[in-house]
């Protein structure tokens, strides 16, 4: 593998690290606050969606970006209605979420634009362009790092930079911030919290919508920034995956940095070669498809590390019985 | 209530007895929806143009689920429909419970074989259109290399690669062929996001015409060769509109036809395997204004002096699914 094609081969691992790692966070202020999310899936279909649909009709991707974020934050109140407001089973109003976009989406979209459930291609406007940092043209002859500069770090859109800048703005705000505290405190001992004389159900209810914000752009991403048009169902699991790095990171946003570039570079490996021949043993394409899912079983299971989910995840906070 | 029994079968008595009559034909469409830009939309196409030609009229129904596929043809037979069409493999287990049951009724499925003696069964030799495809891919490329992006890994999928690579080495025998599938899961038919890594990847090493024959996915590798400024090549329908002057051509599948003659021939229906392919106008590429200045005369010529040849049989494609292999690389 020469210089080039490693290059090559990361800067398809950023792109498709990106929706994974948007996902990730959002999860991770979500589990965070003690609410178990696996609707990230159906949250950024819906995003998607709307993301597209918007940016088709106004011609502004921006504006595309906010519907697609207000879609995502309503289905993200939703589950909060159910498992905070309701107490509902949060696993149970997830799934119910996921349902709801993979139908919702393609009956709108059929309804709207006729094309068998999916947008109209985007043109100009209407869908994010990749970015080239100031000087890249100029450095790109520059040995070793000229390249690294121009074709790595340069070229994405601005989702992936602002999507890269939520990982220290996620630990800051959770880590050294009042409002953090009390999240992670709301997640681990949601009493202590309210005998403090803070809101459990507010507290939660900012988690959640700020769950909704980032899988909004997530979704946007994917539809507008990497792709021009929503296609059904075209997260093609990319929630579950994101899922499987929370766990993987044990909830904290640096190492969900680092698993979601982890997978997205497993991804970016199958896509490139389809079977790897390590001196005799060849590895099918389809153990790369699979390896995030093992590794995170391999990490549940305590092999490496223990992963220790928020104390109170998954229990809606009775105040008094 | 048996007064309204006996009132209702007599009702339903008197609809058959119409609907008998009358032998309309039927169409399903499966759960693509009847305006996918595809494989239903060319159903839809070859039943309407049967509407104009003969004047007569035909009851059609969009499946909302998988459960309603016995349901749906179920009610056609009661009905008196006569013949029905359906469009699709995933019907193949639905009507191999329904058509027995109807013995005076003709069915005709498309994409797949259901062995009953009242069924009429289409399949197209995808692996000839795409063999012509191959040949102008081969005959446009610069670099030499030219890529095929596959939906889910089934076979009949290989057939479409098998056959595009025979096309491709029969115009440039030293051309490399970059093949990639998008997944083993029904998720690889609707993940155009890794479609456009794919596509990515593979003009990266060198591609500068890639096939896709992947569904939704391929919508992000025609995408992808758009911007990219290399040439893609649509699958099924005519998708040469979707990037004007950015597809090369389209590997068409004349779902309209097969479902047009089945219309026109009515209760006389002949059953059987009906193969449709280059010698019937089965499959074929796509022509059109937004691809004709990318396709020069002579690429033109040579690709339809081939079309003769296997039309005529001393051109014989292999088929990958007659035996799961493909001799070329």
């Amino acid at each position: 593998m020469d210089f080039l094609t490693l290059l090559q081969v990361l800067d398809s691992t950023v792109r498709l690290a990106t929706p994974l790692l948007l996902a990730c966070l959002a999860g991770l202020f979500s589990e965070r606050a003690g609410i178990f999310d696996i609707g990230l899936e159906g949250k950024m279909l819906m995003a998607a969606f709307l993301s597209a649909s918007v940016a088709f009709f106004t011609g502004s991707v921006w504006i595309g970006l906010l519907a697609g974020i207000a879609a995502s934050v309503l289905l993200s109140v939703l589950h909060g209605l159910a498992s905070i407001t309701f107490r509902g089973n949060q696993l149970i109003s997830a799934v119910a979420i996921n349902f709801l976009a993979a139908g919702l989406t393609v009956l709108i979209a059929q309804a709207w634009f006729r094309e068998g459930g999916r947008t109209p291609s985007l043109i100009g406007g209407a869908r994010f362009e990749p970015v080239t940092l100031p000087l890249a043209e100029t450095l790109a002859p520059v040995p070793v790092l000229g390249p690294i500069y121009s074709e790595l770090v340069s070229g994405h859109t601005i989702l992936v930079y602002l999507a890269l800048a939520c990982v220290p703005l996620t630990w800051w705000v959770l880590w050294r911030t009042r409002f953090g505290l009390r999240l992670r405190a709301v997640g681990e001992n949601p009493a202590a919290v309210d005998t403090a004389g803070i809101s459990v159900v507010g507290m939660r209810y900012g988690a959640v919508v700020i769950c909704g914000v980032l899988c909004g752009i997530a979704g946007a991403y994917l539809a507008t920034g990497l792709q021009a048009g929503f296609v059904k169902d075209m997260t093609a699991g990319r929630g579950y995956i994101a899922l499987a790095a929370l766990i993987f990171a044990k909830w904290r946003p640096w190492h969900a940095l680092g698993a979601t570039l982890l997978f997205g570079l497993l991804q970016a490996v199958a896509v490139r070669y389809q079977n790897i021949d390590l001196g005799g043993v060849v590895i099918p394409v389809q153990v790369m498809d699979a390896l995030p899912y093992v590794l995170t079983v391999v990490i549940l299971a305590g092999f490496v590390g223990k992963a220790i989910p928020p104390r109170a995840g998954g229990e809606p906070y009775v105040k008094e019985r | 209530m048996t007064m309204m029994k006996t009132l209702l079968t007599a009702a339903a008595g008197l609809a058959l007895s119409a609907g008998a009559a009358l032998a309309e034909p039927a169409l399903i469409f499966d759960l693509g929806g009847k305006f996918d830009k595809s494989f239903n939309e060319s159903a839809y196409n070859g039943a309407q143009r049967w509407a104009e030609e003969t004047g007569g009229d035909y009851a059609e129904v969009e499946l909302t689920s998988e459960a309603q596929r016995e349901q749906a043809l179920r009610r056609f037979a009661e009905n008196g429909n006569n013949p029905i069409v359906m469009t699709g493999f995933a019907f193949g287990n639905a009507l191999a419970e329904v058509a027995p049951d109807y013995p005076d009724t003709k069915f005709a499925i498309i994409d797949m074989v259901v062995e009953e003696p009242n069924v009429r069964s289409v399949v197209f030799n995808e692996h000839e259109g795409s063999y012509l495809v191959g040949m102008m891919a081969a005959m446009a490329s610069d670099s030499g290399t030219v890529g095929f992006i596959g939906g889910m890994d089934i076979p009949l999928i290989r057939k479409f690669a098998c056959g595009y690579v025979q096309g491709v080495k029969a115009v440039d025998g030293d051309a490399e062929v970059i093949q990639n599938m998008t997944g083993t899961t029904p998720a690889a038919w609707n993940d155009p996001v890794k479609g456009s890594e794919i596509t990515k990847a593979q003009i990266s090493q060198g591609a500068d015409v890639i096939y896709h024959a992947a569904g939704g996915t391929g919508t992000g590798v025609l995408q992808s060769a758009a911007d990219e400024g290399v040439l893609g090549i649509g699958v099924d329908s005519n998708q040469n509109y979707l990037h004007p002057g950015d597809v090369l051509t389209s590997m068409v599948k004349r779902v309209d036809n097969a479902v047009y003659e089945a219309m026109m021939a009515g209760d006389d229906l002949e059953t059987g395997i009906v193969v449709m392919g280059l010698a019937n106008g089965g499959v074929g590429y796509a022509l059109d204004e937004h691809n004709a200045d990318l396709v020069s005369e002579e690429m033109q010529a040579s690709v339809d002096a081939a079309a003769d040849r296997i039309a005529s049989g001393d051109l014989k494609v292999h088929d990958y699914m007659s035996d799961n292999n493909c001799p070329v690389e």
